[in-house]
């Protein structure tokens, strides 16, 4: 018995270990998706939190079977085996209850992939384009548009400064978005596949060169959201993060208005930002 | 008492092999094979070349480890440390390559090799030189594959799904990659030809279907996978070869083509091969939980009707792969639908196995406690399978660490653990020595500790917003990553234990009975312990 021994010391060991660390540390520990910040977003974490607590109560059934099994039916205990080998009615059973579980599933799962895709009435459309490695951001039929970069300095990638607390995911200019209005988002690329990803707007969306894609959002509350590019692009993949800044109707529109009067000057430091690379 | 025809039909397979000597049975059993290096490079043997699988699959895997830990290493931390994002690219793009097309794929054809002829009642397989070539291909496939890390502009470095157009911005290394694929493929194509004629024609008197062992099946089923689509794969990469180097624009929208073609062609191969690599663990299951239950396996006809389903639904839900890339809706409900039924016939097998195990007189040496955590590991990678199915839901687990997670579960202590359990089970067959059963649970708990800390933390970091493939990350995911490095070391070095214990058990150890485990039913059982290197030359009877 000595295996098991090591095996139960191993496993105290690393268990003090972690628990100690995670006190300690006053870690960040998130462990859930987000209920983000839009309707559909917690339509998808409600989807989520649904199929998981199926997937647990069909684990909690089946190994609890099986544990019982291993602890009574074993050879030690004096088990004697059966020699059933098979049972027509349990297989049907098995096969048809998973089916109405699957059926039951795919109801809500459905009608929510509808809402996602019903882009219609949106009240503005902004055009998402990747880069290698990041984002343009147009305003369709407002007349603006700007690249967005990475915020963090190399310094802080290459660990000679202390990290910031929105390290990796600051850009020199956020994507600023109205609350409470529907928003169109087209999404392609100009040069390799990139993808469009913001999980508060819960969902996100492949950008494609040659071909545009459409989703849309609605965000209820003023905030910050933090995203990243996330389709393998190259090097810099990692280095291509979203922020989206949502803000009340009035606000928004006086950003608008700031940015349209600075256009030239906006599109100037485009070129800038395009001719630095 | 009859001899099954093809050999006599084939006068070339007695000269290629000198000690074979088909007369008497009883005179060729003890023959031994020819020594030195031209018994293993010309050789025809079954046993010789399923050996050269397993030990290729073996250094394969060490090498994909190696990555895997240098991946592992870089993400213990955020900031840049070990290797910089380029090199990191080509880390995760070889460690899958390796891995799948190295590690997993070889070692099943291993225990094809090894175990086909011997559950049958076959002498050999049906193709005993085309299998001496679709053996010796991998190791200039892997050679030239791996090489490419010394190339100018490096290795690969676009994923192992090669998705245009950042693939076509690999440097020199690219038309190196495309051929090792088409060579690896050329090597499973035959490998799966050799497998169904095995099968087919050389099964014993009285083994018909129905009563071949789940392995057998399970293997046939995955052969017919493999002729299906992994000819698609090397449609798609010479598709990209030529639109890198002769102006085709097959996945260049510039010129009238699509990328996202691509990635329905890949994963029309690249979802049947999810199930290539996992049906054989199926079978190794079904043969190791009822000799350790004692009792027959529960279920049989529909184990292989669940394993025809499922190999038939493989190939109408790759677009779930796919799920972002803007398809039509009636598309997206249409792979929705279909990837959820996958669970029906997965979980008949789960509720099979389990059944088995039920009423029966368990014991737990070590290849039942891998066939065990098989079964509750792999149902955890099944139930995040299902979680992905649920395309809203995808949209937000898509690319991060949540897929990660899932097919790791389903890959490692799924298929990982099978063939191990497949390892510690049939090695007293092959070496004639009972392995260290000590030291085998002792590797046993390493693995399984390791497996969970590495890889059940990496389903937190995906929920947490965690893209895959980055080689830095955001602060909030610091945590989760360390905990995953340390359990990636903890595998990675308890594999050393296996390595060992292999080595010592080829080398000597206690004598081995013929039929090894107390519960053991099945032909390669009936066979002397080590098998020898000829067996079956006199067809047996089977009832």
């Amino acid at each position: 018995m000595i295996d098991r021994r090591i095996v139960y010391s191993g496993v105290m060991i690393m268990g003090s270990v972690l628990a100690a660390w995670a006190t300690g540390a006053q870690a960040d520990f998130t462990l859930n998706m987000t209920r983000g910040a839009t309707a559909i977003s917690r339509e998808v974490h409600d989807l989520h939190m649904m199929i998981f607590w199926i997937c647990v109560a069909i684990g909690v059934v089946v190994f609890g079977v099986m544990f019982w099994s291993i602890y009574h039916h074993r050879k030690s205990r004096g088990a004697v085996p059966a020699q059933f080998h098979e049972s027509t009615l349990v297989e049907v059973l098995w096969t048809i209850v998973p089916m109405a579980i699957l059926i039951a599933m795919a109801v809500p799962a459905t009608k929510t992939l509808i809402r996602m895709a019903d882009a219609r009435d949106a009240e503005l459309t902004i055009k998402v384009t990747g880069y290698q490695w990041r984002w343009h951001y147009d305003y369709l039929n407002e007349g603006v548009g700007f690249f967005s970069t990475l915020a963090t300095p190399q310094a802080q990638i290459h660990n000679h400064e202390h990290k910031h607390e929105h390290y990796l995911l600051e850009v020199d200019r956020r994507l600023v978005l109205p609350v409470g209005k529907k928003v169109r988002i087209l999404t392609t690329a100009a040069d390799v596949i990139h993808s469009w990803w913001v999980p508060a707007l819960g969902w996100k969306r492949d950008a494609i060169p040659g071909f545009i894609n459409e989703s849309w959002t609605q965000i209820d509350q003023p905030g910050v959201y933090r995203g990243q590019c996330a389709e393998l692009c190259g090097k810099d993949h990692a280095f291509m993060p979203i922020v989206v800044e949502a803000l009340p109707e009035a606000e928004f529109q006086a950003w608008l208005a700031k940015m349209k009067t600075a256009s030239p000057t906006a599109a100037a430091s485009d070129h800038d930002s395009t001719s630095h690379l | 008492m009859t001899q099954r025809p093809i050999f006599e039909r084939n006068p070339q397979n007695l000269t290629m092999n000198a000690a074979y000597s088909p007369p008497s049975p009883h005179h060729a059993e003890h023959a031994g094979p020819p020594s030195g290096l031209s018994r293993w490079l010309l050789t025809t043997n079954h046993k010789d070349i399923g050996t050269l699988y397993l030990l290729f699959s073996l250094a394969m895997f060490f090498v994909g480890g190696t990555m895997a830990l240098l991946i592992r290493a870089e993400l213990f931390m955020p900031g840049l440390q070990i290797v910089d994002p380029h090199f990191f690219n080509q880390l995760t793009t070889l460690h899958a390559l390796a891995m799948i097309f190295g590690a997993v794929m070889p070692a099943f054809v291993g225990l094809a090799n090894w175990l086909i002829p011997m559950m049958i009642g076959a002498p050999d397989m049906a193709l005993p030189r085309m299998n001496n070539w679709s053996f010796w291909i991998m190791p200039f496939a892997f050679t030239l594959l791996l090489s490419t890390l010394f190339m100018p502009g490096g290795g690969p470095s676009g994923g192992w799904t090669l998705y245009p157009p950042l693939v076509l911005q690999t440097g020199d290394a690219f038309p190196f990659v495309i051929l090792a694929i088409h060579m690896m493929g050329v090597s499973s194509i035959m490998g799966a030809i050799n497998v169904i004629a095995t099968i087919l024609n050389m099964r014993a008197p009285g083994m018909t279907l129905m009563k071949m062992p789940l392995f057998v099946w399970t293997w046939l089923i995955t052969a017919f996978l493999l002729i299906a689509v992994m000819p698609v794969l090397a449609g798609a990469v010479t598709m990209l070869l030529t639109d890198k180097y002769f102006g085709t624009s097959f996945f260049n929208a510039g010129g009238g083509g699509d990328p996202v073609m691509f990635q329905h062609i890949f994963w029309f191969f690249g979802h049947p091969e999810v199930y290539i690599m996992i049906l054989p663990a199926f079978g190794i299951i079904s043969q190791i939980i009822p000799t350790f239950a004692r009792k027959p396996l529960f279920g049989y006809s529909s184990m292989v009707y669940a394993t025809g389903s499922i190999a038939f639904l493989s190939f109408i839900v790759w677009a779930h792969h796919m799920f972002t890339v803007g398809m039509p809706l009636t598309g997206e409900l249409f792979f929705m639908y279909t990837t959820m039924l996958i669970a029906v016939p997965t979980g008949v097998k789960v509720f099979n196995w389990v059944s088995t195990m039920w009423r029966g007189s368990m014991t737990f040496e070590t290849p039942m406690l891998f066939a065990i955590a098989f079964v509750i590991l792999f149902t955890i990678g099944g139930f995040s399978g299902l979680m992905l199915a649920i395309a809203p839901a995808d949209f937000q687990y898509h690319d991060t660490y949540f897929v990660v997670a899932h097919f790791h579960y389903v890959l490692v202590p799924g298929a990982v653990f099978s063939i191990m359990a497949a390892v510690y089970y049939w090695l007293p067959k092959w070496t004639g020595h009972q392995v260290n059963e000590k030291l085998g649970r002792v590797h046993f708990w390493l693995s399984v500790i390791g497996v969970n800390v590495l890889f059940f933390p990496q389903h937190f970091l995906g929920l947490a917003g965690m893209p895959r493939r980055i080689p830095d990350y955001a602060l909030q995911f610091t945590e989760f990553n360390m905990i995953s490095t340390v359990g990636a070391f903890l595998f990675g070095f308890s594999q050393l234990l296996f390595l060992y214990n292999v080595i010592q058990t080829i080398r000597g150890g206690e004598p081995a009975t013929d039929q090894v485990w107390e519960g053991a039913h099945g032909l390669e059982w009936m066979l002397p312990s080590p098998a020898p290197y000829h067996t079956f030359q006199t067809a047996p009877r089977v009832d």
